[in-house]
């Protein structure tokens, strides 16, 4: 045991970096205790209190004081003070941490939209961010309380705001697909939409006939409820009508509550352009019947390859809830037609636009009749959906299966619909860019 | 440029990008568990957006001014036999070393007891009375004790006269405020009563009122961050009180006294923060009682709990166990000797300083062994659970971005991240005084209380 006590006049250095400096050299194997400080009173007074003699000096001069367990480390302390005084600062990456909530993201991101996906019950939480910061929002997020989205839906109509959603799939601002959204041409017709999908069919089939559209907004499903009143359908409307680059508006939607449709009804006929109503259902128009309302003349629809006739079920699985709805419209009652985005076959995973895994183990198990798909296509789907379909759709057509889809898409979708198309056919699937025409396609083929 | 803030799944962002549009992704995590529900009714709280605005507007508005300074018997009308301490209400009983110590230490300044250590006995029969200092408008750094003799600073908002008080700072090592009460200390004390508060008083009454949030500005500028590191600001305050002092005549004019004072200030460079903290309380004064805000307006601890109070909860406390700080050791001091938390210099965190303001002051991050890169990303992180940004003080190396200022609970418990405060350590027990310095963070369930007390009163008001 012995001790080190030097004065090193005139050095100097903040009392942060020798508290530093004392903890490292501490730490060098053999060494009891060490303290480097400016000899300052109370430095004095606590180099005292751990025992050790005080050496001459004023409070400019810097004390390296150090008590050894072994004395032949006091050249490897000394030497650890040496290195602690010196190190200049460690270069460290200084790349900045992502923003962790809206409101700080919009710091950086003046006029942004915001696109929030979160888990529903976070998701009015960011929305709200967006909102209060002057900012619209497209909700793709699903299971989001009514209570919510009224709450930011009064928000935004006093804001001037858009929210589009909750559950959105489907939007296209300017030009920009958002979420699940086709690539289209801009042109004259602006779209409202309170379906993904039907929007999606809308915005190819317009394509097809070489009918751009510069906007789609999406409401989301409840908008034209009774509840909600229609709010952001006619905050949507606003915005088109005042685009001098749309001309012509169709609003896509389940038949709105009755006051809401008279309310809305009223609003649209104020508006300069025209407004025209897709409204589906039982008794009412299909998407592709709502699409040819809006076109001067009626064209014909793509079908590429030719199914055999298979007498038996049709059954119908999809990616797309308003599809599945319109199949079950033109299908005869008692058709089976799954909805494989429905709540009960997404919760833990992924949308079957990304992931089509339990489609395709169902689609093993049909060996007769006729097998009614729709592939959806687009931004945000996934890259090539006739990898792992092609292949599900050869072995159901070797079993005797017919198989028609609905390929809903454009020659810009980042699949390529050609590719996708040719791909499907060429194991046998006929394939309809018209899901209503696919769907009595389905139909007549299942009569054998 | 943004065209897209995406927030959720990077399928949809990526699908963006992909368009070659600009997309900036939120890095967002499912909140604090348990918060959602309160989280998404103080959101949509109609009141909230305008009543947070209207704090922090009320925050940053103020213009602190260093008006007098007088014994706390004057200002605050304390009575012989009551103390003011730091933190959340606390009794005898609960009160941890460093408390107990610097309560003996007044009681024997003020000639209650003539030992120090007969104190306790009173103390714990209830001869005495407890306050915190948040329920006086004043502060008060470590144990925060304040008795009548001791001198006060007075801060004014000349907008409103509202007024704050905070003691004259002792310097560091065994100082009561630390919870040593040896015959040194209390000496001290008594010294800084008789020679250094008259003084004062000359240069803060007989100069034009010191501009306290104008050197605050001046000094985030010179590498403090005005909780742990003051050293520019004090000597800002000797340049502003010295001309007056000096010029004093009658009963103010031993220069071997003046000497003394100007000597005392100038070596001690935390001098300063006894009138940042005032600075800091007096503008946060102004952001509370605004139904719907949630923004916190104090964080104190009183050595045995964290507590805070929001704008929109009025003088509620939310208060879990105080935690100690990581940091460094003076000595043979190590990590078992330290009391937990304790001081209402929070203030200055909660005001946009201290911990907040890390970035401008890189040598206070070492204190745990950081980097300049881990301060500058401290003061980032930061604004993330704050309002927004205070223009008047400013960060070079940020490129003058203001600290981020006005601490949203919702928001620390949407990201789970914990203010960041700088602080001194105790010795646990009384008498020790100080035993390091180090970083804290607040105990993490009293921002989740707060949200719901928050949430509780919107549902009472909407429905």
């Amino acid at each position: 045991m012995s001790t080190h006590v030097e004065v090193r006049p005139g050095a100097y250095a903040d009392s942060v970096a020798l508290l530093q400096v004392s903890r490292e050299v501490q730490q060098v194997a053999g060494v009891a205790a060490a303290q480097v400080a400016m000899a300052t009173a109370l430095n004095l007074e606590v180099l005292a209190k751990m025992g050790f003699d005080l050496p001459a000096s004023t409070p400019n001069d810097m004390v390296v004081a150090i008590r050894l367990d072994d004395d032949a480390a006091l050249g490897a302390a000394l030497a650890a003070v040496e290195t602690a005084l010196t190190r200049r600062s460690r270069s460290t990456e200084t790349a900045t941490e992502p923003h962790r909530t809206t409101a700080t993201a919009l710091l950086d991101a003046p006029g942004a939209i915001v696109l929030v996906s979160t888990p529903g019950a976070s998701a009015a939480v960011e929305a709200m961010d967006a909102l209060a910061a002057g900012h619209d929002v497209m909700l793709f997020s699903d299971n989001v309380p009514v209570a919510h989205e009224v709450a930011l839906k009064t928000y935004a109509a006093q804001h001037g705001l858009l929210v589009m959603g909750p559950d959105c799939g489907t939007a296209v601002v300017d030009g920009l697909g958002l979420g699940f959204a086709n690539a289209v041409e801009p042109g004259p017709v602006g779209i409202v939409a309170a379906s993904g999908t039907g929007c999606q069919q809308v915005l190819c089939l317009l394509d097809h006939a070489g009918v751009g559209v510069t906007h789609a907004l999406g409401v989301g499903g409840r908008d034209l409820s009774a509840e909600i009143g229609g709010a952001a359908t006619r905050e949507a409307l606003r915005r088109l009508d005042a685009d001098p680059a749309v001309e012509r508006i169709v609003v896509v939607s389940k038949p709105p509550a009755p006051e809401v449709a008279a309310d809305l009804e009223q609003y649209a006929a104020g508006l300069g352009t025209p407004v025209s109503w897709a409204l589906l259902g039982a008794g009412r128009l299909d998407l592709t019947a709502a699409s040819e309302d809006l076109l001067a003349e009626k064209p014909t629809w793509p079908v590429d390859g030719q199914a055999r006739p298979s007498a038996g079920p049709v059954r119908g699985y999809y990616v797309g809830g308003t599809l599945a709805a319109e199949a079950r419209q033109i299908l005869d009652e008692g058709a089976e037609v799954i909805d494989f985005g429905d709540d009960e076959y997404t919760r833990g995973r992924a949308h079957p636009m990304i992931d089509p895994t339990l489609r395709l183990e169902r689609i093993a198990e049909v060996g007769d009749g006729v097998l009614l798909l729709d592939v959806v296509l687009g931004h945000g789907a996934e890259p090539d959906p006739a990898e792992r379909l092609a292949p599900a759709v050869r072995a159901a057509v070797e079993r005797g299966v017919a198989v028609v889809v609905a390929c809903v898409g454009t020659r810009h979708d980042p699949q390529h619909r050609e590719r996708q198309v040719a791909a499907l056919v060429e194991v046998g699937a006929e394939v309809h860019l018209s899901h209503a025409g696919a769907a009595r396609r389905a139909l007549e083929v299942s009569r054998g | 440029m943004v065209d897209v803030v995406s927030v959720g799944t990077d399928v949809l962002a990526d699908a963006v990008a992909e368009q070659a549009a600009g997309v900036e992704r939120v890095d967002w995590r499912p909140p604090v568990p348990g918060t959602e529900d309160d989280l998404a009714t103080v959101a949509l709280d109609p009141l909230r957006p305008g009543a947070n605005e209207q704090a922090l507007a009320a925050m940053l508005a103020v213009q602190a001014r260093l008006v007098d300074v007088r014994p706390a018997g004057e200002v605050l009308g304390l009575e012989p036999g009551r103390f003011l301490h730091a933190g959340p209400p606390i009794a005898w009983e609960q009160a941890s070393g460093p408390l107990r110590g610097a309560l003996m230490g007044a009681a024997a300044l003020e000639g209650l007891v003539e030992d120090p250590e007969d104190a306790a006995e009173r103390f714990a029969r209830g001869d005495f009375t407890l306050e915190p200092c948040h329920h006086h408008a004043s502060v008060g750094p470590m144990a925060g004790v304040v008795s009548p003799s001791m001198w006060m600073w007075v801060l004014e908002d000349p907008a409103s006269g509202r007024r704050t008080h905070c003691t004259l700072n002792e310097g560091l090592g065994k100082v009561l405020r630390y919870g040593a009460y040896s015959p040194e200390v209390i000496e001290r004390l008594r010294w800084m009563n008789d020679v250094l508060g008259p003084w004062l008083r000359v240069g803060v009454t007989q100069s034009e009122p010191v501009d306290v949030t104008g050197i605050l500005t001046q000094m985030l500028q010179m590498g403090d961050e005005a909780h742990n590191r003051n050293r520019a600001g004090t000597l800002m305050l000797l340049r502003d009180l010295m001309p007056a002092m000096i010029r004093a005549e009658g009963d103010q004019s031993d220069q071997a006294d003046l000497a003394e004072v100007v000597r005392f200030v100038g070596a001690n460079d935390h001098f300063f923060l006894n009138l940042a903290m005032p600075a800091c309380k007096l503008a946060l004064d102004a952001a509370r009682d605004i139904e719907g805000s949630t923004m916190v307006v104090a964080m104190a601890r009183n050595g045995t709990e964290f507590g805070i109070q929001t704008a929109g909860t009025g003088e509620e406390w939310f208060t879990g166990p105080a935690q100690v700080a990581d940091g460094l050791f003076l000595g043979d001091y190590g990590p078992e000797d330290a009391n937990p938390d304790i001081g209402d210099s929070a203030i200055t965190e909660t005001a946009g300083l201290g911990g907040f303001a890390m970035a401008t002051a890189p040598a206070i991050v070492r204190l745990v062994g950081g980097t300049v890169p881990d301060a500058l990303a401290t003061t980032r992180r930061m604004r993330e659970i704050t309002l927004g940004e205070n223009p008047r003080w400013s960060i070079p190396v940020l490129d003058f971005d203001g600290t981020p200022s006005g601490i949203d609970v919702a928001r620390v418990c949407r990201t789970g991240i914990l203010p960041q405060i700088n602080t001194g350590m105790a010795g646990a027990v009384a008498g020790v005084g100080q035993v390091g310095a180090g970083l804290v963070t607040p105990p993490a369930e009293i921002f989740p209380a707060a949200l719901a007390a928050l949430a509780a009163r919107t549902r009472a008001r909407v429905r």
